[in-house]
């Protein structure tokens, strides 16, 4: 069987008891620990998007910066110019922004391949980085955009000094809610996405281009649709991250964070749909620690990449996925 | 069962032109096809018939001449045209959606043909008709047993015929089968061939099937075209080719065949 595919039933076994234990973190770890797992599940949902492209179409993009960012900076111009605070205009700013730039990047990107695609990628979000830098006095230059704390769920939920709740308060608690939602909904939607006949069709694209153009499959269209699909993905998950940073600058449109991208999903596994996820949670506490004990932080991650792809060319989950049965014959009396 | 049926031209091609460079790969090809017919294009390496193939199925554009399709003009329509108007193919070298399943390539075939591979919020696997459609379609080729293996895990012969049953699977009018049992071993080539032919048949489908082994050719297919370089050589039944002189010296002189 594709280790892509899965039955739903098994899968939705383990994933249940999962998002449980995801929903009481907020009353066993401290806050610091959920607010750095949000920025985990936020990186996941990019990542997943990613690799609607990379895993499932056969398209390895450099340039997924570009809608994490636009994603971001979408909403921190509905903030600047709209004056607004709630989380679902923000989140529907991210998508609208990211998939109207997705949508005109795609057309120019989908009619290559391998490295030719890869190199369009990158140098489109390249631009958009340059925008970001350039244009100061809409974008802040380098200082970047604020984005205060939003209201959720059309502002019935707040961050209230009244409640006792501070900054990290409400997005330990509330917003971490807020993104578990979201990042449950976004990857139900994709599994459905890549388990349907559409989904099927980007994986005989990926496959064998030729022969699914030969089985009536248009395949420029696919890859569009596709390319659409994974930068609203990237734009959502920007749209996520900016209320939890606070604040968006030009780096997150730099293609040293489409790398970033690259590395989650390397990392967990892109021939896996769980990969990406697992890859992207991983990563982020990887350099989150890396960074915090020492300053060569990026020659730790540097060494763990070239392990990875000397040692677990499969990525975590793709490995876990192959010794499993070994370990299931192993553990049988 | 043949007799009363009107000899219509299925496929037509009228002048019909490409040159690679110098070489004339098919040069002012007249070929026509009967509908309901299952006839070999035969022809020694570089003749023109996987050109000829590759033009009317349109993986490569001509440079000139004409192809009618039932009547109608399709020689620069797209291949999802070719397809939607009843044109499929399979190819000399495997193509297959490798890390699919089996089932899967065919089952995807099925999808794209019913317009279905749009849909992106419902489950392929949640598709009774397609499912059932394409499990049978696996029993009639004999890989029912192989269903749920992936594509690139088959052996040659399985995945000649998993690559023919894709093609069929687009419920085509005419079919073009590129060397259906080359790379596979002499005793395999007889299953391959029965299995085939009769599908084609009993779907009543128009077969033209591009074969190397004259064995193969003389016993399945009751018109056979010969090309030699670029160009048609005899069109005829299998004694007339037998017979044919100058298929014996240009082509059948080289084949090893009993």
């Amino acid at each position: 069987m594709s280790p892509l595919a899965g039955p739903p039933r098994r899968v939705i076994a383990w994933a249940i008891p999962l998002v449980i234990a995801l929903a009481v973190l907020p009353f066993a770890a401290p806050p610091y620990q959920t607010v750095l797992l949000s920025y985990g599940l936020v990186f996941a949902i990019a990542a997943l998007g990613f690799n609607l492209l990379l895993g499932y179409t056969g398209l390895l993009s450099f340039g997924h910066s570009a809608y994490f960012g636009v994603g971001a900076y979408a909403v921190a111009f509905v903030v600047k110019y709209l004056k607004l605070e709630s989380m679902e205009a923000f989140l529907l700013a991210g998508v609208l922004a990211s998939a109207f730039v997705a949508a005109l990047f795609g057309v120019l990107c989908v009619r290559y391949t391998k490295i030719f695609f890869g190199i369009l990628t990158l140098a489109l979000s390249q631009v958009l980085w340059s925008l970001a830098f350039k244009f100061f006095w809409v974008t802040g230059g380098t200082d970047g955009l604020r984005v205060p704390t939003p209201t959720l769920l059309g502002g019935t939920v707040k961050m209230t000094a009244a409640g006792g709740q501070d900054k990290l308060g409400f997005l330990s608690h509330r917003y971490y809610y807020y993104v578990l939602a979201v990042f449950v909904i976004c990857v139900a939607v994709m599994w459905v996405i890549v388990h349907s006949p559409f989904g099927k069709a980007l994986q005989a694209i990926r496959d064998n281009e030729t022969r699914a153009e030969f089985v009536g499959v248009q395949v420029w269209h696919y890859r569009w649709v596709a390319f659409l699909i994974s930068g609203i993905y990237t734009g959502l998950a920007g749209a996520l991250w900016v209320p939890l940073n606070g604040l968006t600058t030009p780096d997150i449109l730099y293609w040293q964070f489409s790398g970033k991208i690259v590395f989650f999903t390397v990392l967990g596994g892109f021939q896996t749909f769980f990969g990406p996820i697992i890859g992207a949670v991983i990563y982020n506490y990887l350099e989150t620690y890396a960074v915090g004990h020492t300053v060569y932080w990026q020659m730790v991650l540097g060494v763990v990449l070239v392990v990875l792809v000397l040692a677990l060319p499969a990525g975590i989950v793709g490995t876990a996925m192959r010794l499993m049965p070994r370990w299931r014959r192993a553990a049988a009396p | 069962m043949e007799e009363g049926r009107r000899a219509v031209n299925i496929l037509q091609t009228e002048r019909l032109t490409k040159y690679f460079g110098d070489t004339h790969a098919v040069d002012h090809v007249d070929f026509t096809v009967t509908e309901g017919e299952v006839l070999a294009l035969i022809g020694s390496n570089g003749a023109g018939k996987t050109t000829l193939v590759n033009l009317v199925s349109g993986l490569i554009p001509a440079d000139s001449g004409k192809i009618l399709f039932q009547g109608t003009d399709i020689t620069s329509a797209s291949i999802h045209k070719k397809i939607e108007l009843g044109i499929a193919r399979s190819f000399q070298l495997v193509n297959l959606f490798d890390r699919l399943t089996a089932l899967d390539n065919v089952a995807l075939a099925i999808f794209s043909r019913d317009g279905k591979t749009r849909k992106l919020l419902s489950l392929a696997e949640s598709d009774p008709a397609v499912r059932d459609e394409a499990q049978g379609i696996m029993q009639s080729f004999g890989l029912a047993s192989k269903a749920a293996m992936v594509a690139g895990g088959l052996s040659q012969g399985e995945r000649k015929l998993l690559d023919v049953a894709v093609a069929y699977a687009l419920r085509p009018r005419l079919l073009f089968l590129d060397e259906p049992t080359s790379g596979v071993s002499t005793r395999e080539k007889a299953p391959i061939m029965d299995i085939i032919t009769s599908i084609v048949r009993s779907g009543r489908i128009t077969a033209v099937i591009i074969e190397h082994d004259m064995d193969v050719v003389f016993t399945y297919c009751p018109r056979i075209v010969a090309m030699h370089q670029g160009a048609i050589l005899a069109d005829g039944t299998p004694d007339e080719i037998r017979r044919n002189e100058q298929v014996t010296a240009n082509l059948l002189g080289t084949q090893s065949h009993a």
